[in-house]
C-alpha cells in the first residue's frame, strides 16, 4: 500500500455509523452487494457516483458502532481510496489499518470541501489540498503502526512475523 | 503508583508488573470470541492463507447468533460454514440458537473477573461487568489472535462513574446508562475504559450490572468495568463454576481521566431518541409519541431480571391493540426459566409474542425489522438510522420497564406509573 493517497473529495458530516456504512440487513450478501447500500441512509446514490481513489472527508466521531469489517470491505470494494475524519471511533481506525485501508485524523475538516482533490501522507498524518493550495497537519501514524500500513495491513505483517511468504502476494 | 482494573488486567496478561495508560503491550487474550457473522465465514480466507492452524483451540469460543434462525438462504450458508468450521477446527466451545454471545459467555462461564477477552463484536464490552477486561475488535485482528494467541493494546486511560443513591420505583440500570452516555457524549470515551462505581452499582444484580458494561462503547469507550464482589462470586456459582475466583478492582491511588458523580434518587426513566444513543431525555420529554412496535429483548437488556419487570407491569393487562410487542429472552437459559416461573404465560396473556433467543431484530437482522415510516420503542442498545430495518425507521430505547409501558398504552409511557400501581 502507497503511503501516499491522492484523490476527489465527498464529504460527510458527524457520527457516519457503522450502520450507515455498511446496513445490518445486507450484511450476508457478497460484498458486491453489501457494497450497492453503502452509505444509502444518508446518501442513496454514494455507491453509483463513487470512483475509483476518490476520498471520503467526514467530521468526528468516523464508523462509530460495530466492530463489522463489513464497512472497511464494503469501501474497498468499492475502491474508496481513502477516509480523512475530524475524529474515528476506536474500532472503526484499528480495522482500518488491519485490512490496509488508509485512515487519516485532521482536526478540522470543514476547511475540505466535496470535490475537492486533495493528498494524503498516511504517516506523517498531513493534507495537501491541491484545489485550495492548503496544508493540513494531522495525527501521525503511531510508530508501532508505521510497519504495517506500509505493509499494506495485519495480514502481510502477519505473513512476515510467521515467515510465510506466500501469502504477502496473494493479499493483494 | 495505583493501578486502575484495567491496567491491572493488561499488565498481568502482558507479563508485566506495572502497566500504565497509553502504554502499548502485547497482550494474551484469555478467551477469543467469534460469532457467525463477523466469525469463522469472514476469517477462514486470512487464516487459511496465513497457514489455518490455531494456537489454542481451548481459548476460542464461537456462538451462532446473527442469523439463527436464519431468514434467508445467504444466512443459512453463513450459519452452516460457522457450525462446520467449529466442527473441523474442533472447537470445544461452539453454541448456535442459545441466544446472543455476550450474554452465552456470561452464562457458560466463560468470563471471570480479570480475564482478557477479545470479540468480533463492538459490545463484547458487556463481560466488563463481571471484573474482566473485553473489547471488540475486527475479523481481521481476529486472525492473527487465532493464529498467535496475542495482540497489541494500547492501555486506555479511565472514567470513573459513581452512582450512589438509590433508585426509585421505575428507575433502572439502563436509565443510569443512558445518563450517563448523554453526559459524556456518544464519542466522549473513545479510546478510554469507563469503570462504573458506587453504591446504587454495588446493589445492582448481575443482570442488572451487565447492562451498563454493555453500553459502554456507546459513548466510544473500549471497555466498561465494574468492581467485582460477592455477586459476582454468587452468579459464578449459580452457573456451575467451582474454580477460585479472584475478585478485582482498582487501587484507591489508581489514577483516573475524570470522574463523574451521580445521585441514583435524583434519576427519572431516561429514552434515547433517534438517531444518537447520546439523545437522550427525560420520558416527560417524549411521552405519547405512537409506535408501531415494541421490542424487549436483547444482549442489553433481554435477561431474566428485565422479563420479570415487564411481566409484573404487563400481568393482568393487555398491550395497544395498534402495535406488536416482540419478547426475546437473551438465552435458551433466561427462555426457560421465565418459562418456569409463568413469565411468558403473563407476556402472551399480555398479547406479547414471545421469540426465541437471537440477535433478531435489534441488528436488523432477522425475526421483526421494522419498515419505513415504523417508530420502535425497544430495550436494546442502538438506535442508529437504518439500524434495526429500513433507514426510514426510527428506534427509541429504554429500560423494558418503559418499553413494557409503552407496550401497554401504543405510545411512549412512563413505567412510574404502572409500578405504583403495581399488582399484588
Amino acid at each position: 500500500m502507497s503511503s501516499i493517497i491522492r484523490g476527489r473529495v465527498w464529504k460527510y458530516g458527524d457520527n457516519i455509523n457503522t450502520d450507515i456504512i455498511s446496513p445490518g440487513q445486507y450484511m450476508s450478501l457478497p460484498a458486491e452487494k453489501q457494497a450497492e447500500h453503502a452509505m444509502e441512509a444518508i446518501d442513496p446514490s454514494f455507491s453509483e457516483k463513487v470512483r475509483p481513489g476518490d476520498i471520503i472527508v467526514a467530521g468526528k466521531n468516523f464508523g462509530s458502532g460495530s466492530s463489522r469489517e463489513t464497512a472497511q470491505m464494503v469501501l474497498k470494494h468499492l475502491k474508496v481510496g481513502a477516509v480523512a475524519a475530524s475524529s474515528f471511533a476506536r474500532i472503526f481506525f484499528r480495522n482500518s489499518i488491519n485490512v490496509g485501508l488508509p485512515v487519516v485524523e485532521i482536526a478540522d475538516t470543514s476547511l475540505i470541501h466535496e470535490g475537492d482533490e486533495i493528498e494524503i501522507n498516511l504517516i506523517e498524518g498531513t493534507v495537501w489540498n491541491h484545489t485550495r493550495k492548503e496544508e493540513y497537519r494531522g495525527t501521525k501514524l503511531p510508530e508501532h503502526l508505521v510497519d504495517m500500513v506500509k505493509l499494506g495491513g495485519l495480514e502481510p505483517y502477519l505473513a512476515k512475523k510467521l515467515g510465510i511468504s506466500k501469502s504477502q502476494e496473494e493479499v493483494k | 503508583m495505583g493501578m486502575t482494573m484495567s491496567e491491572k488486567i493488561l499488565a498481568r496478561s502482558s507479563g508485566q508488573g506495572e502497566v500504565k495508560a497509553g502504554d502499548i503491550v502485547w497482550v494474551k487474550p484469555d478467551i477469543a470470541m467469534m460469532h457467525d457473522l463477523l466469525g469463522p465465514w469472514l476469517v477462514d480466507p486470512g487464516f487459511r492463507r496465513l497457514g489455518g492452524r490455531l494456537y489454542d483451540r481451548d481459548k476460542v469460543v464461537v456462538v451462532s447468533d446473527h442469523c439463527t434462525p436464519p431468514a434467508t438462504v445467504q444466512q443459512a450458508d453463513i450459519l452452516k460454514f460457522t457450525r462446520d468450521w467449529a466442527r473441523e477446527h474442533e472447537l470445544p466451545y461452539y453454541y448456535e440458537f442459545e441466544g446472543p454471545c455476550h450474554q452465552v459467555i456470561v452464562e457458560h462461564g466463560h468470563v471471570r473477573p480479570g480475564r482478557l477477552i477479545l470479540g468480533t463484536d463492538s459490545h463484547t464490552c458487556m463481560a466488563g461487568g463481571m471484573g474482566a477486561f473485553a473489547t471488540g475488535i475486527g475479523s481481521t485482528e481476529m486472525i492473527g489472535v487465532l493464529l498467535t494467541g496475542e495482540t497489541w493494546l494500547k492501555v486506555p486511560e479511565t472514567i470513573k462513574v459513581v452512582w450512589d443513591g438509590e433508585l426509585r420505583p421505575g428507575v433502572f440500570s439502563k436509565d443510569m446508562v443512558l445518563k450517563t452516555i448523554k453526559d459524556i457524549g456518544h464519542a466522549g470515551a473513545t479510546y478510554q475504559a469507563i469503570e462504573f462505581s458506587g453504591s446504587a452499582i454495588r446493589s445492582l444484580s448481575m443482570d442488572d450490572r451487565l447492562v451498563l458494561s454493555n453500553m459502554a462503547v456507546e459513548a466510544g469507550a473500549k471497555t466498561g468495568l465494574i468492581e467485582s464482589d460477592e455477586e459476582v462470586v454468587r452468579f459464578l456459582r449459580s452457573k456451575g463454576v467451582t474454580d477460585e475466583i479472584e475478585l478485582l478492582s482498582s487501587d484507591e491511588d489508581a489514577v483516573f481521566a475524570k470522574t463523574l458523580y451521580y445521585n441514583a434518587s435524583e434519576l427519572e426513566p431516561q429514552i434515547a431518541c433517534p438517531h444518537e444513543v447520546d439523545n437522550v431525555h427525560p420520558v416527560q420529554a417524549v411521552e405519547g409519541t405512537p409506535v408501531d412496535q415494541v421490542y424487549l429483548g436483547s444482549c442489553t437488556n433481554g435477561r431474566l431480571s428485565d422479563l420479570r419487570t415487564a411481566a409484573q407491569i404487563l400481568k393482568g393487562r393487555k398491550i395497544s391493540k395498534h402495535i406488536r410487542c416482540l419478547v426475546v429472552p437473551a438465552s435458551q437459559y433466561v427462555w426457560m426459566q421465565a418459562n418456569k416461573e409463568g413469565i411468558l404465560d403473563i407476556l402472551a396473556e399480555a398479547g406479547c409474542v414471545v421469540n426465541m433467543p437471537s440477535c433478531g431484530a435489534c441488528g436488523g437482522f432477522t425475526s421483526g425489522v421494522i419498515g419505513a415510516g415504523e417508530v420502535v420503542m425497544s430495550s436494546s442498545n442502538r438506535n442508529f438510522r437504518g439500524r434495526m430495518g429500513s433507514a426510514q425507521g426510527e428506534v427509541y430505547l429504554g429500560s423494558p420497564a418503559a418499553v413494557a409501558a409503552t407496550a401497554i398504552e401504543g405510545k411512549i409511557a412512563d413505567p412510574r406509573k404502572y409500578m405504583e400501581l403495581e399488582v399484588h
